[in-house]
């Protein structure tokens, strides 16, 4: 086996060494009832190049976007990812390192982790953010569970216009420990309904929870419900699901979030089938104490230069254990530096340059959209680079038809609403041209 | 050997390189992007002008080479298990196959969408039913969840299925049984679920001894979560006689999969009694670990517990395989989307290439390397359990402290002769601990090389001690102020005024 270096030679010699007759021996310890003696039933050992026609086989199989004309979205985009973060990531000591223990030959994958931190605050107008969550769903749950721990409060108010997937992933979360969730309703413009959220926060809540885009595409105006929240001194937390749109929309540090959350995946790092993400989370400075996860500080060594380490570990599970902030220990590192690369490549222009290219490409495709027979679209507020649109045919015969032109028409939006069983979400990123975006229209207007 | 000078720690050109935001010139570019080919409307046209930021303060404008030049230059600080031996106990830093990678970046593959129809996701739907299969038989169970993200993402599900195996027969209970040696985050899952943990001590040869479990086992304790092979490197030999004490009063046996490596093939849980197991897929499966993530902790259950499993499963009917949302016992989800995919993949690519008696060699190898150096390294370094280990063996600094060298001491000074350092001070009940996991990617040279630096730093420590205290001497760093980094947090740049 070519990952496995000793020798018979080598193992024989070794055993000698120990004074031990074989390897079997080894084992003494393993009770014979509880010994397997049999071969594991695992198909036998793939040379490397049968190994890749195998999974390649397996790749063929799934409809790529490079294949196919794909409008879906909802909380996994295709943005484009540079050459260069697949490199940079791909080399062995980012890849093969370890969680920086012994800060003094980890420096590298810990400046990363502080550029990271800075980036995520610089988006999100926080100011700390933490060295990365495992993805968006449950870095909302841990962050709705961290309002909680600063509150002191056990209820959670949570829009409706929330991925459906990120509040099923905090009702798991919270249900082991007894919060209790009021759902509020959408609006005709797509957005929280404010005077439910008013109505819906007390003095037992811990926290509001909305997205920015919501999973419609709807931007949603955070001042007045961070206003509303800070009332009843309830906290504000902000789910971005498509951090791109951090481009061009006010960050929501600045329109009063005491927590911003969500997936970085937008941010270059591929969809992979939905994973791994990147989940990321950011707070205020009053608040770090009670964030979960890594935390990367900067220092200096004993001769005094500069230098980085992971700190604040009384938070955490290793030294706390029961009373520790989360579980949460190694989360999405590579990714993070993925993210990283990402966001300094584009840099100021670059960002805001794709984000603008997203929001007028799904305009595009909006305006178009609503001129065809059969569709409309759905709510009447702003959105990003997603909308919601109304189908008169069943979505899912209107799917089908489209695949036919190689096109994947978004997401059939009564999987998760069933008073929007009528209705589509698409995405338009910077990836689609006007050519693909006219091919789906025309393709729907041959809808029968 | 003579000091660190003959072995394989020495320094190429190492770079100083200051933050990229203290880089780059207003106006310079990393970026392209093709020309906009829809109207290019204001965006105030689109979205109301309050709702809308200007170009970020702050962000680095950097050209790609600038790019390129920094992250490769930091990388450089960095030790990985590319450069050298990584004996870093209980985190199972082996060799990652490359092929894995490029397996990983098919377009079918890295450009799928989780929300595809599953009949055009059939290839990657097939992929996971395999490997779910694959992980269930090494575990000796049922159904695997492929779901969650991580080891300790793993065991928070494991124990949330558990907890609604008991709601469903009425009552979830109060308490987990843990031993007093297990990782960290074994409390602080069971602590998410609500749970109070109850600690037990192992016995005198470093395992639970049976009738420490039955003390404290009641009708309120939900569960025992018990390590196997232990955080001592030891195989916890009465785990049969624990579980039946634990299935007696209705409870059921969490075990921590973290050390499946070392018994892939030999032995498995499922014959133990086992009915929960979380598999650290960056451990045992060569995920490489990215310098902290991302990982994978599929679990694995017995039958009664496959009703409570996230949501979705794979399934397969005739020769078409779909996600199972509809279960209604279901705990939920714990993230979005399915699975850590790229992950999934590359545990395939590794257990598809090793084959079923690559898998079980694994084992063998990796607790063969430990054991030799356990051997090596007995008398020189203090062994509180002097028993044949599996794949890590703890020492202890008890010798050394004597010179007033301790554990950290050690550690630092081994980078110095090219080593990264073992795991230090865990488990804790072992004072000043030196974990030591070689793995079986490492040949028989280079343990002689790690044994011999470790004889050289133990006489060191005897003879020099203020060499061993003051390393390490090679990195571009020295030891770091982390107590002024918890004093004063500075967690992110800010420019200078």
């Amino acid at each position: 086996m070519r990952y496995i270096p000793n020798t018979k030679q080598d193992c024989q010699a070794m055993l000698q060494t120990i004074g031990a007759g074989s390897v079997d021996e080894l084992f003494a310890d393993v009770p014979g009832p509880l010994r397997l003696r049999r071969a594991l039933k695992i198909p036998p050992a793939l040379a490397e190049a049968e190994l890749v026609k195998r999974l390649r086989a397996l790749a063929a199989r799934n409809a790529d976007a490079d294949r196919y004309n794909s409008f879906l979205g909802a909380g996994c985009y295709d943005h484009f990812s540079p050459a260069i973060i697949g490199h940079l990531v791909s080399r062995g000591e980012f890849l093969t390192a370890y969680t920086p223990y012994q800060p003094e030959i980890s420096q590298g994958t810990l400046q990363a982790g502080f550029e990271y931190q800075t980036l995520v605050c610089q988006l999100t107008g926080m100011e700390v953010s933490n060295a990365s969550m495992y993805e968006g769903a449950s870095a909302t749950a841990e962050a709705i569970l961290m309002a909680h721990r600063i509150t002191g409060r056990t209820e959670v108010v949570v829009g409706r216009a929330v991925h459906p997937e990120y509040r099923q992933v905090a009702r798991t979360y919270a249900a082991q420990v007894g919060l209790v969730f009021r759902e509020i309703p959408f609006t005709e413009a797509g957005v929280t309904d404010r005077d439910a959220v008013t109505r819906a926060l007390g003095s037992q809540t811990a926290c509001l929870v909305v997205q920015y885009p919501n999973f419609f595409g709807g931007v949603e105006e955070l001042v007045p419900l961070a206003e509303a929240a800070h009332a009843v001194g309830a906290l504000l937390v902000v789910c971005v699901a498509e951090p791109i749109a951090l481009g061009l929309l006010k960050s929501p540090g600045e329109c009063g979030a005491d927590l911003v959350t969500g997936e970085g995946q937008g941010l270059g790092t591929g969809m992979n089938y939905g994973g791994p993400a990147l989940g990321f989370l950011a707070t205020r400075e009053q608040h770090v104490r009670h964030l979960p996860g890594r935390l990367v500080g900067q220092t200096v060594d004993r001769d005094g230069r500069p230098g980085y380490v992971l700190t604040l570990a009384t938070r955490e599970q290793h030294i706390r254990r029961e009373k520790a902030t989360s579980n949460i220990c190694t989360a999405e590192s590579l990714i993070a530096l993925m993210a990283t690369i990402y966001l300094v490549s584009m840099g100021p222009q670059g960002l805001r340059a794709v984000a603008l290219q997203n929001l007028r490409k799904a305009a595009y495709a909006k305006g178009r959209l609503g001129k065809v027979p059969g569709c409309g679209i759905r709510f009447g507020g702003p959105t990003f680079n997603e909308f919601v649109v109304r189908v008169a045919k069943k979505p899912a015969a209107i799917l089908k038809h489209l695949l036919k032109h190689d096109i994947i028409g978004g997401v059939d939006l009564g999987r998760f609403y069933p008073d929007l069983a009528d209705c589509l979400l698409l995405c338009v990123t910077e990836q689609k041209t006007r050519e693909e975006i006219d091919a789906l229209i025309q393709a729907l207007g041959g809808v029968r | 050997m003579n000091g660190p000078e003959r072995t394989v720690g020495t320094q190429g050109l190492v770079f100083n390189e200051p933050l990229i935001f203290e880089q780059g010139s207003p106006g310079r570019v990393g970026y392209s992007l093709p020309p906009c080919d829809v109207p290019e409307k204001p965006p105030e046209t689109l979205i109301p002008p309050h709702l809308l930021r200007g170009p970020i303060p702050g962000l680095p404008e950097v050209s790609e080479v600038d790019v390129v030049r920094h992250y490769t230059r930091i990388s450089q600080w960095n030790f990985g298990i590319d450069l050298g031996f990584y004996p870093l106990g209980s985190c199972t830093m082996k060799y990652n196959p490359r092929v894995n990678e490029d397996m990983v970046r098919l377009p079918g593959f890295a450009k799928a969408h989780p929300y595809l129809p599953d009949a055009l996701a059939q290839g990657a739907l097939e992929l996971l039913w395999e490997l779910e299969r694959y992980l269930a038989e090494i575990s000796g169970l049922d159904r695997v969840s492929l779901h969650p993200s991580a080891g300790a993402h793993g065991e928070l599900t494991g124990v949330m299925m558990i907890r609604a195996y008991h709601q469903s027969k009425g009552n979830p209970r109060r308490k987990i049984i843990i031993p007093e040696s297990a990782h960290g985050t074994n409390p602080a899952s069971s602590a998410l679920c609500g749970y109070q943990v109850v600690p037990v001590k192992s016995g005198p040869r470093g395992v639970v001894e049976p009738e420490a479990v039955a003390a404290v086992m009641d009708d309120q304790v939900a569960a025992v979560m018990i390590t196997n092979p232990n955080t001592l490197g030891l195989f916890e030999e009465h785990i049969a006689e624990i579980a039946a004490i634990v299935h007696a009063k209705g409870g059921q046996v969490y075990c921590d999969g973290a050390n499946l490596n070392a018994i892939m093939g030999v032995t498995r849980p499922g014959d133990w009694g086992v009915d929960v197991i979380q598999i650290n897929l960056h451990k045992t499966f060569s995920q490489p670990h990215g310098g902290g993530g991302p990982g994978a902790g599929p679990v694995a259950v017995r039958k009664h517990l496959a009703p409570f499993m996230p949501v979705p499963t794979v399934e397969k009917t005739g020769d078409s395989y779909a996600l199972d949302f509809d279960r209604p016992k279901s705990i939920g989800k714990v993230r979005s989307f399915a699975t850590s995919f790229g992950v999934m993949v590359r545990a395939y690519a590794y257990i598809r290439s090793l084959g079923a008696a690559g898998l079980t060699q694994v084992a063998e190898t990796a607790v063969l390397n430990a054991n030799y150096i356990m051997h090596q390294l007995k008398g020189v370094y203090h062994l509180p359990y002097d028993r044949p280990c599996m794949h890590e063996c703890v020492f202890s600094d008890a010798i050394q402290l004597r010179h007033d060298v301790k554990t950290l001491d050690i550690a630092k000074r081994l980078m110095d002769y090219g080593f990264h350092p073992p795991t230090i001070y865990f488990p804790l009940i072992v004072s000043g601990a030196l974990m030591i996991e070689p793995t079986e990617t490492e040949s028989k040279e280079t343990l002689d090389q790690f044994i011999a630096a470790m004889r050289e730093i133990a006489r060191e420590a005897r003879e020099e001690p203020e060499v061993v205290r003051a390393a390490p001497h090679t990195p571009r760093v020295s030891r770091m102020d982390e107590t002024r980094a918890a004093r004063q947090p500075i967690l992110r740049w800010k420019p200078a005024h």
